[in-house]
């Protein structure tokens, strides 16, 4: 029972350093975890508002929907295009007010409350060392031989999964169940988070994993290998953007502007390729990593508008399940 | 008359800290929601897979426990110890280490190939069942192997001086006892299998009931379909605790002088060695994915970050506090009721109740502050069926054994207990320490919700290193899981056996 006290004593002293402002940022696990950009992004901000930015870990759209109007977030990081709408029905959130001209996106993008800090594709990802022809279209993928282990992610349960059926949904429309099909005997299995898939296709227990386009620069980066690839399709990738936007209800209202205007900052933006692994959504390309900037990228993007993507997931889950359970 | 209070008032405490979140969510859900068409087949396979998965490694336990009964060899308590590891790996390592023996490129395969054999496909049905018993099969063990060593040496004596059957007189009886509560603790543990079961069933098909809970609050944020998912799954675990402990027959072994001693069964060439394959079948299924686990682990252990340290500083505390907690709540709670009430704890989504007491909590304190205390106290609710389960027939018989000479010396109350129950139940009380300890190091639990950036836990850590891409730092993190929790299962259960054996 000792223990009870000693925990509560050290919640207290973390607790105790107040009197600069406090800033709130409700962010992903892996957004403020020590390997993600969390923490450069709040020693650089730190620098410049005289402030504290504290985040808070965890589900940031069920916990915010949860919270309500009681929310302690001022902003809130990480939502995905394919869930805001659910946020924006949520009425939590304020108009941005920023000008987005200087979006460096493939796609338009206006939006007045969610505001894109980094973007990537759906991709599957594969050993160049092991495969002699590169796939280059997603009739390839469809096509190829049944041996070829593919391991993908849960749509019902992950963000990528429901970005990829999503993809496939774009790409095949009323064929999307048959494209499934086709790709059943392919995928060894299907995992609840993108960290299980990963950790499969870097294990060698599949072959191709469903990742992102910007994947193979942490590797290329991080571990000078340059093993890892993503294969480019013709018919185009879906595009995957991470989103910011201000609580309606802060109590902090020009730190958080202050912040969101941080967000599309250079400083902010050129932290994001090696931290977050993924394209920075507001800067150049030539000042991107050389990494980033060798990357292959997708000729065409497809993407559904948060409407689109609401009106379709049911539809483009069933006819994968569908085609999965057989 | 007391003790009975006791029991009642906490009985109503650890079913209100179950039933109150699920009726928190599901008030703020609006109500019961409907099932569709795919929750049905969910159901189903929940049912369906957890049912076989508990008769497997219950059904397997039976001679793997025997075996360990009644031999003594070098790396017998090294091999017992290790048993508990399974069970309290974060499930994404534990799937990893799974793969590498069982999986496409993995140990069986590299063997099969070069030998022409065909390939072993891991993934479907067999697959799920396969991983819940690597999970389960050494918490069913262990249970059988407490009721094996409660059996008085002066029974064996007995027996084998009229040459009676021993598994007849005196095995049987006591496998009628533990199988059907062992059985039920171990099918509403597969009840929230999620990850496992996706990942080596191949698929949609292997879709369970803690997945719709999991989608239901993730995506489309329909607390009520959760909350009536998680009530579904409450009513099932109920259902399997009710007819378990009603089956489980409750007779006693009647007093020995209450010590061990070798048995001299079990001589013939033919059940040595079938006691020792089954030793070895169970000790090499159960280790090999361990072992991939820890050799996967130990070049990341190296370069592992300050902050995985700390949160390892962290769940040992935590875990020790659960303990306490667990052991508190446990001892009033040592009757059939209080089972049943207890068996609520693992019956429950994890994820609703996080979520329910997160909605209870967060008017009154800033959930961050509680992370812990609340991980803590869940944690050991978790624990609570486990540690009941393993002290229960300890108990039971003590009462029928010792109770009438405590009446006769006018014990009652505290002193009953701590001159005869609880000496009796040292070794069990051991076990129970540790595998709440070793449990609570590795359950993620609720953190999820009241996470803040400083609170993470160990577990919470290896799964932020693994989406981060640092596979290897995350495989040495889940290294050291592994032995901590290990240290401090290892740790009370010595402690429990040392004094028992005194």
């Amino acid at each position: 029972m000792r223990a009870l006290p000693f925990v509560a004593g050290m919640m207290l002293a973390s607790a105790a350093a107040a009197e600069t402002p406090v800033l709130t940022v409700y962010a992903p696990d892996y957004f403020a975890s020590d390997w993600g950009p969390g923490p450069g992004i709040e020693a650089a901000f730190e620098a410049q508002c005289g402030c504290d930015l504290q985040y808070k870990t965890g589900e940031l759209l069920p916990r915010l929907l949860l919270e309500g109007a009681n929310t302690e977030a001022d902003v809130a990081i990480g939502f995905n295009s394919d869930i805001t709408k659910k946020a924006r029905e949520s009425g939590l959130f304020a108009a941005h007010g920023l000008d987005t001209s200087g979006l460096t996106l493939p796609i338009d993008w206006a939006d007045d409350t969610f505001v894109p800090f980094n973007y990537s594709h759906t991709a599957f990802i594969y050993d160049n060392t092991k495969v002699e022809t590169a796939l280059t279209s997603f009739d390839d993928l469809l096509n190829a031989p049944d041996d070829l282990r593919l391991v993908i992610q849960d749509p019902r349960s992950s963000i990528s999964g429901l970005a990829l059926v999503l993809w496939v949904q774009n790409v095949y429309g009323d064929k999307a169940e048959e494209a499934w099909s086709k790709l059943a005997p392919k995928i060894v299995t299907v995992t609840k988070g993108w960290s299980e898939s990963y950790g499969m296709f870097t294990d060698g227990e599949a072959d191709m994993v469903l990742s992102y386009t910007t994947s193979p620069a942490y590797h290329i980066i991080a571990e000078e290998d340059l093993t890892k690839s993503a294969a480019i399709f013709d018919e185009g990738h879906y595009f995957m953007v991470e989103l910011a936007a201000k609580l309606k209800g802060t109590d902090q209202s020009d730190l958080a502007d202050q912040f969101m205007g941080f967000v599309l900052s250079r400083e902010f933006q050129s932290m994001i390729p090696t931290s977050n692994w993924s394209f920075p959504a507001a800067l150049a390309e030539n000042e991107w990593p050389e990494g980033f900037q060798a990357l292959p990228m997708p000729e065409k993007v497809l993407f559904y508008s948060e409407d689109e993507a609401a009106a379709l997931r049911s539809e483009a889950i069933e006819a994968w399940r569908r085609a999965l359970s057989q | 008359m007391a003790s009975r209070v006791v029991t009642i008032i906490t009985a109503l405490i650890v079913a209100g800290m179950v039933l109150v979140p699920v009726a928190a969510v599901l008030w703020r859900g609006g109500g019961l929601s409907g099932l569709g068409p795919g929750d049905w087949a969910a159901l189903r396979f929940t049912i369906w897979q957890a049912a076989l998965s508990a008769l497997l490694s219950v059904g397997l336990a039976i001679p793997v426990a025997r075996a360990l009964a009644r031999r003594s060899f070098a790396g017998r308590s090294a091999l017992i110890a290790l048993m508990g590891a399974p069970f309290i790996l974060p499930v994404i390592v534990a799937i990893l280490g799974l793969l590498a023996v069982f999986g496409g490129k993995g140990l069986i395969n590299q063997l099969l190939a070069p030998l022409g054999l065909p390939r072993l496909d891991i993934y479907g049905y067999h697959g799920v069942i396969l991983a819940h018993v690597f999970f389960n099969l050494p918490l069913a063990v262990r249970l059988l192997l407490q009721g094996w060593l409660a059996i008085p040496a002066e029974r064996f004596r007995l027996a084998a001086s009229l040459n009676a059957p021993l598994w007849r007189v005196l095995e049987l009886p006591m496998l009628r006892q533990l199988l059907p509560g062992a059985f039920a603790v171990i099918f509403v543990i597969c009840l929230g299998s999620f990850a496992v079961a996706l990942t080596l069933g191949g698929g949609p098909r292997a879709t369970t009931l803690e997945l719709a809970i999991y989608q239901a609050f993730r995506f489309d944020f329909d607390l009520g379909k959760a909350a009536t998912l998680a009530g579904v799954q409450l009513c099932l675990g109920l259902v399997a605790g009710g007819v378990a402990l009603r089956f489980a027959a409750r007779d006693g072994m009647g007093a020995g002088l209450d010590r061990q001693v070798a048995r001299w069964d079990g001589a013939a060439t033919v059940s040595r060695v079938m006691d020792g394959v089954w030793i070895a079948f169970a000790a090499s299924f159960l280790l090999v994915p361990l072992m991939a686990v820890a050799l996967a682990g130990a070049p990341g252990l190296t370069d592992m970050p300050g902050v995985v340290w700390s949160a390892a500083g962290r769940s040992v505390l935590l875990a020790l506090g659960a303990t306490a907690l667990t052991l508190m709540m446990a001892l009033p709670l040592l009757t059939r009721a209080g089972e049943a009430a207890a068996l609520l704890g693992i019956s429950v989504s994890g994820l609703v109740l996080g979520t329910g007491a997160f909605l209870l909590l967060q008017p009154i304190v800033r959930p961050a502050d509680v992370a812990l205390p609340v991980t803590m106290l869940v944690n050991a609710l978790m624990a609570l069926p486990f540690v009941l389960r393993v002290l229960r027939p300890s108990l039971d018989s003590a009462r029928q054994d010792f109770g009438r000479l405590g009446a006769a010396l006018g014990l009652r109350g505290w002193p009953l207990w701590r001159v005869v129950y609880l000496p009796r139940m040292r070794r069990p009380l051991g076990f129970a320490a540790g595998l709440t300890a070793a449990l609570s190091m590795g359950d993620l639990g609720v953190i999820m919700l009241f996470a803040d950036g400083d609170s993470s836990t160990l577990p919470l850590q290896i799964y932020r290193l693994m989406g981060s891409y640092q596979m290897e730092a995350a495989r040495g993190a889940a290294l050291l899981l592994l032995s901590l929790s290990l240290g401090l299962f290892w740790v009370f259960d010595k402690g429990g056996r040392a004094s028992a054996d005194a």
